[in-house]
């Protein structure tokens, strides 16, 4: 059933070929698909109760994974005193916890379900295999460190001293024994059953059977079944996990499911913000070019007003002009004639003293230069 | 392909998502230059 | 200018030059001895604490301080307000530096910074908000720079390239909003994956929103900053429009920071009652929490107002360096000091001294090579010869 549901994204063309079919239901399923993990994945119950601390799975997982061999040897056991977490010389560390007597429990990386390194990693250099191992590509690895700021177990570290080619080193779960058909280093030297090598799915089953079983020995709570999803290993204690230091307010949210929303709206702002800003673009431009033309119209509007004033003003000027130079004119003319007729008087008073017949000749003379006289004075004020 | 974790689907959407994200923005500029360009 | 820069030319010896020089000379030191015994020699970092000073100051401090470039731009360019035009080019060039420093910086910090190109180009983690951040910051970085150009080509006389670059602006400048947008706030959601370790009031569904929106108000208000800086030892590289335009600038930019501000706190208050995290107020944290909200936004947000109100540039300049600062305790405090807050004391983390000198180092490039280019190229002024292009 899972299967079909899923192969809906068998590739984009089946995509589109189903949503063009018709079968959008099933495109519309992906939103809330639950996603169950590898089926065959494998995974170790540990059965913290039945840990003695005798440090031996750290003996084999350091041989395995040929590590730096630590100070103090495997077998002294007073290196539990203080509390240990995973470092680049010990992928799994015993701590020593206060119960009735002492409790050990044994860390490693629980090899999550959804695992939080790997969604956070951005070169795929970290990957949840088929077999239930997140593992690690060490030649795609930048060292950004973001697996270890994900990690909600603090298990990842960082070989921060090699100058070259620091790494991020963390359990494998002997993914390359497992691949030959053999246990983890861990699994297989255990002398207690406290680690129990399986399927996942059968593993949560067993842990459930045993708790069933002697619940009186078991917190009522397998550790790793739900939390940040789930993870491949899983945990019994017979006192609160709060108390061998595992978080239990991790939450039950996958990893990836944290970074989705924020994810999901990365698309949608490629997606709108350039039709947004242009718009605003294109509205302010707008308003530019509007205001610019009414300046435009404003100037336009003015000069018009301004030049018909003017005009006004000049008609009014030729009017007063004209004017003025018919009175030039005409005062010019009535003081020619006048002087005419004065001269014409006394000349009239000479002929009749002295009796000569050139009079007619110097009044016409005398006309004409009145006229000019008048015509200068106009000249004159314009 | 089919998918077990959300880890996997989220990578192999989003790969997708991203090549539409460049489409759209090469798109887009010129979807406006087309639409405006006989404007005055 | 021609004696009075053959002057300047032969005081190589200035206080400035000496102690740049000093931290530079340090600072190859230190990188020399980071590159050949590893990040573990020069650093306090360690497997509980993998993101230190480098990342907490030089990468989120330094993207969200460079914000400037694309608040100033969009105003100019998208938005239509030209009187903020003298201000584009410095901002321009700040964000450019700021964030060419934080990719330099990264390689520092980074195991194999060779590497760097592996997520955009090589192998695609596209599950990763990291991933997101890298693309945006690499193409982000490209569209800086091709904003920056223009200036140098008027400097070198490169006049056709230019005019083609100065043609792309609306288009760079839209495609800046989009990305600062998108890796701004990816910087705050690359803690939304950790829920467990970081402090439920700084952590929130709203990381990412909170990171952008702050990320406008610290751009406003470092372009204020930065202008003041300009203003003080920069003040004869100045033209006339600049000048005139600069006090527009601050009164403007305040305005606008005290309101986005506000919108900010509101948000802030908002996360705290979408979780229901009141509780929270009352402990150490809850205290440490309130400083930064009310000691560092609202307090300079209202100081922003006061400013603007009164026309106040120096009210307003203070308040700039105070919001600076509450950007810079609020980045730290997501990344280094409500992260990891569960921790012991003893596993806890504070940067090494090595790690300071490093980022002090970076920051005293970034001002060597902004004095480089504004003594050189047309920022602070406008070519002659451009004068009417825009």
């Amino acid at each position: 059933m899972a299967i079909s549901r899923r192969k809906f994204l068998g590739s984009l063309g089946a995509t589109i070929g189903a949503t063009t079919t018709g079968a959008l239901t099933k495109a519309y399923g992906a939103t809330n698909k639950h996603f169950k993990g590898y089926p065959e994945g494998f995974g170790v119950l540990h059965d913290t109760t039945k840990c003695i601390g005798c440090r031996k799975c750290e003996q084999a997982c350091n041989e395995v994974n040929k590590l730096d061999k630590p100070e103090r040897p495997f077998d002294d056991l007073k290196v539990m005193d203080q509390k240990r977490r995973t470092g680049e010389a010990s992928y799994t560390v015993v701590n020593k916890f206060k119960g009735s007597g002492d409790v050990f429990a044994k860390k490693q990386c629980n090899h999550c379900q959804e695992p939080a390194c790997a969604s956070a990693c951005f070169v795929k250099a970290l990957k949840k295999d088929e077999t239930g191992a997140v593992v690690y590509d060490e030649s795609l690895c930048v060292g950004c460190r973001y697996c270890m700021v994900a990690c909600p177990f603090n298990i990842p570290a960082y070989t921060y001293n090699d100058p070259l080619t620091p790494k991020v080193t963390k359990c494998t779960m002997c993914l390359p024994r497992i691949l030959e058909g053999k246990l983890p280093g861990c699994v297989d030297i255990c002398p207690r059953e406290a680690l129990i090598f399986g399927k996942r799915k059968d593993l949560v089953k067993l842990a459930w059977k045993k708790i069933n079983k002697n619940p009186d020995h078991y917190i009522e709570h397998v550790y790793g079944e739900y939390e940040m999803g789930g993870t491949s290993w899983l945990y019994l204690s017979g006192i609160p996990f709060e108390q061998i230091d595992m978080r239990e307010d991790l939450g039950v949210t996958p990893a990836p499911q944290f970074t989705s929303g924020a994810l999901g709206t990365v698309p949608i702002i490629v997606g709108l913000w350039p039709v947004l800003l242009t718009g605003v673009y294109a509205i302010s431009k707008r308003k530019e070019k509007i205001a610019s033309q009414e300046l435009e119209q404003a100037v336009k509007s003015t000069q018009a007003l301004a030049e018909n004033e003017m005009n006004d003003q000049l008609s009014k000027l030729k009017d007063k002009m004209t004017k003025e130079k018919e009175t030039a004119i005409q005062n010019e003319v009535k003081k020619a004639l006048q002087e005419a007729a004065k001269k014409a008087e006394e000349d009239a008073k000479a002929a009749q003293e002295a009796e000569t017949g050139d009079d007619e000749a110097v009044e016409d003379t005398n006309a004409v230069d009145g006229t000019n006289a008048a015509d200068d004075a106009v000249k004159e004020e314009e | 392909m089919e998918f077990f974790t959300l880890h996997d689907f989220m990578t192999y959407s989003k790969g997708i998502t991203y090549l539409v994200m460049g489409a759209i923005l090469v798109f887009m500029p010129l979807y406006w230059l087309y639409l405006t360009d006989r404007d005055d | 200018m021609g004696p009075e820069k053959a002057i300047a030319e032969k005081q190589y010896f200035t206080p400035f030059n000496v102690v740049a020089g000093i931290i530079i000379f340090v600072g190859l030191i230190i990188t020399i001895l980071r590159f050949t015994k590893g990040i573990g020699a020069v650093t306090n970092l360690d497997n509980n604490n993998p993101w230190g000073l480098w990342i907490g100051f030089d990468l989120l401090c330094g993207v969200s301080l460079a914000a400037g470039g694309y608040m100033t731009s969009s105003a100019c360019y998208i938005f239509g307000l030209k009187k903020y035009h003298s201000a584009v080019r410095p901002a321009i060039l700040t964000a450019f530096l700021g964030y060419a420093l934080v990719v330099f910086a990264l390689n520092y910090d980074v195991g194999r910074p060779w590497k760097l190109p592996y997520p955009i180009f090589y192998s695609q983690g596209t599950s990763s908000l990291l991933f997101e951040v890298g693309l945006c910051v690499f193409l982000y970085l490209t569209v800086l720079f091709v904003e920056t150009t223009p200036a140098a080509f008027e400097w070198l006389g490169f006049k056709r390239i230019r005019h083609w670059v100065v043609r792309l602006t609306l288009v760079l400048t839209i495609f800046g909003v989009v990305l600062s947008t998108l890796h701004q706030s990816s910087l705050g959601a690359l803690f939304l994956i950790a829920p467990s370790k970081l402090h439920p009031l700084w952590y929130s569904g709203y990381l990412h929103v909170y990171f952008f929106i702050s990320s406008m108000f610290a751009g406003l208000s470092m372009v204020i900053f930065e202008g003041t800086l300009a203003h003080k030892w920069l003040h004869h590289k100045m033209d006339d429009t600049h000048l005139a335009e600069a006090n527009g600038v601050v009164l403007g930019f305040g305005k606008a920071a005290s309101f986005i501000m506000m919108g900010y706190v509101g948000i802030k208050i908002i996360g705290i009652a979408v979780d229901n995290n009141w509780h929270y107020l009352t402990t150490g944290w809850g205290l440490w929490f309130l400083v930064e909200l009310i000691g560092f936004v609202l307090f300079p947000a209202i100081l922003y107002s006061v400013g603007s109100r009164e026309k106040n540039t120096k009210l307003i300049r203070i308040a700039a360096i105070w919001t600076v600062l509450g950007i810079v305790l609020n980045r730290l405090n997501v990344s280094l000091i409500a992260f990891n807050w569960h921790l012991p004391s003893a596993d806890r983390y504070f940067p090494s001294f090595m790690e300071f000198f490093i980022t002090i180092f970076i920051i005293t490039i970034g001002v060597v090579a902004y004095r480089f280019v504004v003594t050189r190229m047309p920022i602070l002024y406008e070519h002659p010869e451009y004068k009417k292009d825009h």
